[in-house]
């Protein structure tokens, strides 16, 4: 039985820049008791589209200018918004990607709750709390009464993404939209909530749009899939279907595009051209090494009356060595202590080492001037380009500078220079004059990886470089960072919570849990057989695509 | 959370300490002194008042015993009024200005913020061009322009308010309570202006309209609280200068504020008069800028908690 019916909605914005075409004649459906998948990249229309249905695009600029969704009989796009706010949160329900800042951050948990359940029915307050509590058992909150009365900030990502479901099921729903809850957590706790959506899908037998950039998460949950691009749906299918035979050339694409399925295939293709040489001197020197590294921060812990100091161990007595040549991969959740490890390797942290030594260079005992010399070879990439480049700057600007803070360049040879890292980046060199906002997300990303390289490095380290990017993009420029290492001769130390990445792009990877390195090894004898238990269970929740036969 | 309350009221004590040193330096640098009048007492005179008032001390034994009777509550004597105290011109002072600032301020809020929501809701419309451009000019016009327009106007032309006293006919108090907050309630509206925008672009804002929540709901319960983030940190140091700055539209308005004693002592160098108003105006800058911050602490749980820092 159809749930929702939408017909040739269509959903544009009018700009000062012109007129955009969001949502170009969509049509699709949900079934009771189905969960429907709508999939696209970035721009895609597809959060648009849904947010359209519920009155929630800002308008203007966004208008509806046509199609129809017919809902328990109601076509939604005809109704005033006192109509449509009736249904909002009670008929249809919504959950949000990023649970840390989707919740009112001054309301306590039960307030937000309670209110939820009241605005739509008629109850005491007393009623609303039981019915409260009942909904946060059924997403598996624990010590209710406590948590009642907590605030969002004292929840886990996954907790709160929990709490939003119990919001969103409080009023018993036919329909529960979804956009990206997954996305902004780990790899473990994804795995739990999309288990938790799945069984109160079946148990409560509700229609799901689940709103997904990620293929390998929406084929194991969706009965079908809606693909979208560019505002049109280019394919819709079964999920069984889509992923066995995908019929349009994007589907494919995105499909081939996933790091999982396209394993360690090039790497190795590259490797037996260009670095059996490096790799068999290199095997013996390490380019850093890092014996007993800790580095902890102070926590207090406040009541009204009391401090107490804690001592928190961000990273706690790391050892290891990156071999000059290689790409090392460091995983872990967020909180496991990478980044701060990542950080720590090249100073720009002060932690506490037994031995820290790069190039057989002790960077603990430089001065402040020395370190800064030292840092020409010591660079590193971020994870969101748009807020590590500064705005002000063109491409020029960007590169210029530290070309020439280093010597790499003087005046007569810089624009030849800068010429020569946008070739090596990929980038036109028409974009030179160009500021970071006139860049796509992927196109910062090579201008970063530019200045990367710009004073010419041994060492690069990668902080998520590729976890703010759509799945196509993300495969053009780990392809780019496989090239440039091997082109350069470049040490990699590659940091990202995203297993299959690593295992596309890493020799070896080391696994990071609660500040400690848990597991080492060469990828595929550590992703083939892991011997850590915690290696195991993070390995086991990485979503893979499921095509059933 | 009460310690860190506690550490800050402490610190209360150098800043009021160096505010006294340095008025006291300041007064006694500047030219003339209490006892200077168009024809000159003769000197006999002046010693015996300067030794009367022991401005014949060092000056260091001076600063240490006005700190001692400080102490002891007491802000001396005044020298221009020698049968009064400080402490008694501060206390008949005190009601009028009290009272004009506190009316100044209701107004002030009420509407800075209705306009600052307002405008807010409805960015780059008619509704936010409009008011924000009446605070703009709001903001530019000094008390001393405002006051005798607003006089010229409903005072004398529409007849409807008394164009000066205090407390003697119904309404005298409209007039001096706007022209002292209109560049109050102009400030408070841009920034809840600001902090609105600023909050209605949030994801939980979306969350509450997807809940189904009327507008006036998500406002009054979702938004205000954090929109008003900045009103409430600015709203310390705005009830502090609308107290200490009130000197310029009691004068206008003939009212016998404090504000206008504060004046005439620096006028005529009245040593510690000048001294007891500064004091008492820099204890209550301190205080209302402490009791700004309790209330963000309040309306913040996250700053709260990370405060005892």
């Amino acid at each position: 039985m159809s749930l929702l019916t939408v017909s040739n909605l269509t959903t544009r914005f009018y700009t000062r820049e012109g007129i955009t075409t969001a949502v170009d004649k969509v049509s699709f459906t949900v079934k009771q008791g189905e969960i429907l998948g709508i999939v696209g990249e970035s721009g895609s229309g597809k959060s648009v589209c849904c947010y359209s249905l519920m009155g929630l695009i800002p308008s203007p600029p966004g208008k509806i200018e046509s199609g129809s969704a017919l809902f328990q009989g109601q076509d939604l796009l005809k109704l005033s918004e006192r109509e449509l706010r009736k249904i909002r949160g009670n008929s249809v329900a919504m959950i949000f990607q990023d649970p840390m800042t989707s919740l009112t951050p001054h309301m306590t948990i039960g307030e937000q709750l309670i209110e939820a359940y009241r605005v739509h029915n008629k109850s005491t307050s007393q009623q609303a709390k039981l019915r409260a509590i009942k909904v946060l058992q059924e997403v598996g909150i624990t010590n209710i009464e406590q948590r009642m009365n907590a605030y969002p900030h004292e929840f886990s990502g996954g907790m709160r993404q929990r709490v939003m479901i119990a919001m969103a099921l409080i009023t018993e729903p036919k329909l529960l939209i979804a956009d990206e809850p997954t996305t902004a957590l780990d790899v473990t706790v994804q795995a739990q909530i999309l288990q938790l959506i799945k069984n109160l899908q079946i148990s409560h037998n509700l229609g799901v749009i689940f709103i997904t950039h990620d293929l390998a998460v929406i084929s194991q949950l969706a009965d079908d899939i809606v693909v979208m691009k560019n505002g049109e749906v280019v394919e819709a299918a079964t999920a069984n279907a889509l992923f066995r035979s995908p019929q349009h050339p994007y589907t494919q694409s995105l499909i081939a595009a996933i790091p999982d399925s396209a394993k360690p295939k090039n790497r190795h293709a590259i490797e037996v051209n260009a670095g059996d040489e490096i790799k068999a001197n290199a095997a013996a020197t390490p380019l850093v090494e890092v014996k007993g590294l800790s580095k902890s921060y102070s926590l207090t812990q406040n009541t009204w009356f009391f401090s107490k100091k804690r001592e928190f161990k961000a990273v706690d007595n790391v050892s290891f060595d990156i071999f000059k040549g290689e790409i090392l991969g460091l995983v872990g959740e967020s909180g496991s202590g990478k980044s701060t490890l990542g950080r720590s390797v090249i100073r720009l942290l002060d932690a506490d080492a037994n031995v820290l030594r790069i190039d057989n260079t002790d960077l603990q005992s430089l001065g402040a001037d020395d370190l800064r010399r030292a840092r020409k070879n010591l660079q590193m990439i971020f994870q969101d380009p748009f807020a590590s480049l500064n705005p002000r700057f063109t491409v020029f600007d960007t590169l210029a500078e530290p070309l020439l803070v280093h010597g790499i360049a003087n005046k007569n040879n810089l624009l030849q220079k800068i010429n020569e890292l946008l070739d090596d980046v990929g980038l036109e060199r028409k974009h030179i004059r160009k500021y970071p906002h006139e860049f796509s997300g992927g196109q910062r990303q090579r201008i970063a990886i530019a200045r990367a390289l710009a004073p010419q490095p041994k060492l690069i380290i990668a902080d998520e470089p590729v976890s703010a990017l759509d799945v196509t993009i993300q495969a053009q420029i780990l392809e780019l960072l496989l090239e440039l290492t091997q082109k350069h001769g470049l040490t990699m130390l590659f940091i990202s919570h995203d297993l299959s990445v690593v295992r596309y792009l890493c020799d070896r990877v080391m696994v990071m849990n609660k500040g400690q390195i848990v597991e080492q090894g060469e990828t595929e004898a550590l992703f083939s057989s892991p011997k850590n238990s915690y290696t195991q269970q993070l390995l086991s929740a990485i979503p893979t695509l499921k095509v059933s036969a | 959370m009460l310690k860190y309350f506690f550490i800050r009221l402490l610190s209360a004590i150098p800043v009021l300490f160096l505010v006294i040193l340095i008025t006291f330096i300041l007064v006694r640098l500047a030219p003339g002194g209490p006892f200077d009048q168009e024809r000159a007492a003769p000197p006999a005179v002046l010693a015996n008042l300067n030794k009367q008032y022991h401005l014949d001390d060092p000056v260091v034994v001076q600063f240490k015993d006005y700190l001692v009777n400080l102490l002891r509550g007491d802000f001396g004597p005044s020298f221009k009024y020698p049968t009064r105290t400080v402490t008694e011109i501060i206390l008949t002072g005190l009601p009028p200005t009290l009272e004009l600032g506190l009316y100044a301020l209701l107004f002030a809020m009420f509407v800075g913020i209705s306009t600052g929501v307002m405008a807010g809701l409805k960015p780059n419309s008619a509704q936010d061009y409009i008011p924000m451009t009446i605070a703009m000019i709001g903001i530019c016009l000094p008390s001393f322009v405002l006051g005798p327009l607003l006089i010229l106007g409903f005072g004398i032309g529409l007849e409807w308010f008394p164009v000066s006293g205090w407390g003697d006919s119904p309404g005298d108090k409209v007039l001096p309570a706007i022209t002292l907050g209109a560049a109050y309630a102009a400030y408070i509206a841009r920034l809840t202006r600001g902090g609105m925008l600023d909050v209605m672009s949030q994801d939980y804002i979306r969350t509450a309209r997807a809940k189904g929540l009327s507008p006036a709901r998500i406002v009054g319960l979702h938004a205000l609280r954090g929109a008003l983030a900045p009103v409430v940190a600015f709203a310390g140091p705005a009830a502090a200068g609308l107290l200490s700055g009130s000197f310029v539209v009691e004068t206008i308005y003939q009212i016998p504020g404090l504000g206008r004693f504060y004046l005439q002592a620096a006028f005529n160098r009245d040593y510690t008069m000048i001294l007891g108003t500064t004091i008492f105006f820099a204890t209550l800058i301190i205080l209302f800028n402490f009791i700004s911050d309790v209330i963000q602490a309040w309306i913040n749980p996250k700053l709260r908690q990370s405060l005892s820092k």
